[in-house]
């Protein structure tokens, strides 16, 4: 089996590394009480989703 | 090569995978609506469907089929007897899945996995909704919007056309009585100036 004949030198692992970046996830502002929510997901203080109100807010994480 | 093997194995061999899955079906038929995780809850789905849907004959070997999946008695009864009647008339598309963020923990993705056709919030909605039933087509309701435009249409015209009358009438004046013809076409043109004048200004205006 093929083996690295070379450690990576730090400089070289870091580098690799500049790529690797953290991504904002999209957020929206709910339409019932307009706390910023994520897409695609219940509103966590209310529980409504798309302008219904899918779950009680109790069950809603 | 993996090309098109969509198939989530969750982690798990067959066997504990499918016994996973009965329970959780088993949980979904007792208690209508199941937190999961997102991938838990589309390999549920693919696997109580079918189920349903085959609850929906009722004959002893739909229930023997039904049970050699789920492997509780309980959950067969319940499902041949309230679910099935709940989604009678349901082409399909018995269960919901909302996400509802991320775990503490190890960040999986989350949601709510339940029957249609027991989320009373969300049945009661649609009643209020179904009930004002608010037409978004225009047809039949055009006249009265149309109205108004033509009025202000009519009215730009007549505007226009007298303003071209006393262009005329002052040009007849002016103008000497051999040349005729010239008067003929003077008019005119001094009419369409008026009117590129007038739709010069109306762009102004809006």
């Amino acid at each position: 089996m093929a083996h690295p004949k070379h450690k990576t030198s730090k400089s070289r692992r870091d580098k690799r590394r500049t790529h690797y970046k953290a991504v904002a996830p999209t957020l929206a502002t709910c339409s019932n009480c307009g706390t910023t929510v994520k897409y695609h997901t219940v509103c966590p203080e209310c529980g409504y989703y798309r302008g219904k109100q899918v779950i009680e807010k109790e069950i809603a994480v | 090569m993996r090309h098109n093997k969509k198939f989530n194995h969750l982690g798990r061999k067959s066997a504990h995978r499918k016994a996973m899955l009965a329970n959780m079906a088993n949980s979904l038929i007792e208690h209508k609506r199941i937190t999961t995780t997102v991938a838990k809850a589309k390999a549920l789905r693919m696997y109580v469907e079918p189920l349903i849907t085959k609850a929906k004959d009722d004959t002893t070997h739909s229930r023997r089929v039904v049970f050699s999946y789920l492997q509780n008695k309980d959950a067969v009864s319940e499902l041949f007897r309230d679910v099935a009647a709940k989604v009678a008339d349901r082409p399909g598309g018995y269960t919901r899945i909302l996400k509802t963020g991320n775990r503490i923990g190890d960040n999986a993705e989350m949601c709510i996995i339940e029957l249609v056709d027991y989320n009373e919030a969300m049945l009661a909605a649609k009643e209020e909704a179904a009930k004002p039933k608010s037409r978004r087509s225009r047809r039949g309701g055009a006249k009265k919007s149309d109205a108004p435009v033509a009025e202000t249409k009519v009215a730009k015209t007549k505007e226009e056309a007298p303003k071209a009358a006393v262009v005329e009438e002052t040009k007849v004046e002016e103008a000497p009585a051999a040349e005729a013809e010239v008067k003929a076409e003077e008019p005119k043109a001094e009419a369409e100036s008026t009117e590129e004048a007038a739709d010069e200004e109306e762009k102004k205006e809006e």
